[in-house]
């Protein structure tokens, strides 16, 4: 049986967790599991180097790791449960920073605070049902919209779209949202206009086309004069002067993601000159 | 013992796609996998072994109808096609054994009352179909986003009549073969998820063939992590 003896010994390496420093920016896969900084130094081979003597020896210092998405605390190790990139972002303050994990999705689910766009389904006594993609329709009173009282209800037929945030948003509840902030302003949340078109991208595209630095969005306000809304359930609203240049936006907005930026570029001077 | 045709790796030029390089002492036959082939499942895998092809699409975490909600976990559904004719006891029967590995995987708990539901399409059968539609079901919720606590895969052993173990038995060599096992194990510690038999076959047999498969689920595993590899390396 020494098959089965050396196939165990190769088992058993395989799944030996690894620090999660050194897998930054690879590409993980659920089941593995990632030791924390401190963790590594500790279990690490022959960790030389002057350590500061602790007055209770056994007790290891606690850095403080948030856990994002794609991850779940497994112990003292962190669990990968989705496939996507490893990423890190150091802290502000003290503690150890945000680990998560970049992953391609299709499906939104509720996230408190995340600004979203949805369509009204249903009206029912005070209560708008608003689908927003995920598996339940969220909830939208109608005094959460700014200069709402109860008698001075505002106009929101069924069909309409709603950009707005969550405000309950986890697994155990159905989601609820409002279009008014924290100080009772509108800030540029509430019902969306008239024409204008819907579509549906990927998550990932959204948070690309958020990130603080991307060119994509000044790139496209340069072509056209445009009004656009991004939610973060993978939906894009967005209104040119005519219904073809709405078109045009909208199929370079869904071609985006799989395109490198040259041909973007290509792409942008083609339409620039006609 | 049948000598498999040993073809070179091919790397397919769309997106997500791979094939596996084979090594010296598996019998795999050549295996193939897509992501993200169709548009409107939120996540979606074609698995290819050999001749066989199962095309597989997941849905989730999705709206559940109140009779079938659970209050603390997902409700897990796994819809099985055969190719020609309306799906019978068989499909059922295989449904239930994939439906089962899927649940011990994907952590429901983090989407309590939702649906999240997979649909098998058998494309081609040429043996090994069970094990077939467990590696596509399994690269589809990873193209969906599902959380899931490991990987899985599938293998199939096919024992003959003279005790000789064939991995990936085509249809000939189980319909010769006088007992075929499928068994499902997972990345992390290559443990037993499920197991179907059909035949006859000793304690000793059944210990090799175990010992066999988590063999091959090496190969197979590695096939995933350069196919997911390859598919983020686009973006």
């Amino acid at each position: 049986m020494a098959e089965a003896a050396s196939v165990a010994a190769e088992c058993l390496a395989g799944c030996r967790a690894r620090g999660a420093r050194s897998v930054l920016g690879q590409v993980v896969l659920p089941g593995e599991e990632l030791l924390l900084p401190e963790q590594e130094d500790a279990e690490g081979p022959g960790g030389a180097g002057e350590r500061p003597l602790s007055l209770n020896a056994g007790a290891r210092s606690r850095v403080r790791v948030i856990c994002g998405p794609g991850l779940r605390r497994c112990g003292d190790r962190l669990l990968v449960t989705k496939c996507g990139r490893l990423r890190h972002k150091e802290p502000g303050g003290g503690g150890g920073g945000v680990y998560w994990v970049d992953s391609q999705q299709k499906r939104y689910v509720p996230v408190k605070g995340d600004h979203v766009i949805g369509i009204v389904t249903a009206k029912s006594g005070d209560i708008f049902k608003v689908d927003v993609g995920g598996s339940e329709p969220a909830s939208l009173s109608y005094l959460s919209f700014e200069g709402a009282t109860k008698r001075n209800r505002p106009n929101v037929q069924v069909g309409d779209l709603i950009y707005g945030q969550f405000v309950v948003a986890n697994k155990d509840m159905e989601p609820e949202m409002v279009c008014i902030d924290s100080c009772g302003r509108a800030n540029g949340m509430g019902v969306i206009g008239q024409d204008g078109l819907l579509f549906k991208v990927t998550l990932g595209l959204i948070r690309k086309l958020l990130a603080p630095d991307c060119e994509i969005i000044q790139e496209v306000g340069k072509l056209y004069p445009l009004e656009i809304v991004f939610g973060m359930n993978g939906r894009i609203w967005v209104k040119a002067k005519t219904i073809q240049q709405t078109l045009i936006l909208a199929n370079i907005l869904e071609a985006c993601e799989h395109m490198t930026s040259d041909q973007r570029k290509q792409i942008f001077s083609r339409l620039a000159e006609s | 013992m049948e000598e498999e045709m040993h073809t070179d790796a091919k790397i397919r030029a769309e997106t997500g796609a791979g094939s596996s390089p084979r090594g010296p002492g598996c019998s795999l036959r050549h295996f193939a996998c897509e992501q993200n082939l169709l548009s409107r499942p939120d996540g979606s895998a074609s698995f290819l072994q050999g001749d066989t092809s199962v095309l597989a699409g997941v849905y989730g975490p999705a709206e559940v109808k109140v009779s079938k909600e659970i209050f603390n976990k997902a409700t897990l559904e796994v819809i099985l096609r055969p190719k020609i004719g309306l799906p019978g006891v068989a499909e059922k029967s295989r449904e239930r054994l994939i439906r089962n590995t899927c649940e011990a995987v994907v952590l429901g708990t983090l989407h309590p009352r939702t649906s999240i539901t997979v649909v098998l399409q058998v494309v081609s059968d040429a043996g090994s179909l069970l094990a077939c539609c467990l590696n596509a079901a399994c690269m589809a919720l990873v193209d969906a986003g599902v959380p899931m606590r490991a990987l899985f895969c599938g293998v199939t052993c096919a024992l003959d009549s003279d005790g000789t173990l064939v991995l990936d038995p085509t249809s000939k060599q189980e319909k010769e073969a006088r007992a075929v096992l499928t068994f499902a194990v997972d990345n992390v510690e290559r443990k037993l998820l499920m197991s179907s038999t059909k035949g006859l076959f000793s304690d000793a047999e059944l210990q090799q063939c175990l010992a066999a498969t988590q063999a091959a689920s090496q190969h197979v595993f590695r096939f995933y992590r350069e196919s997911l590899q390859r598919r983020y390396s686009k973006s």
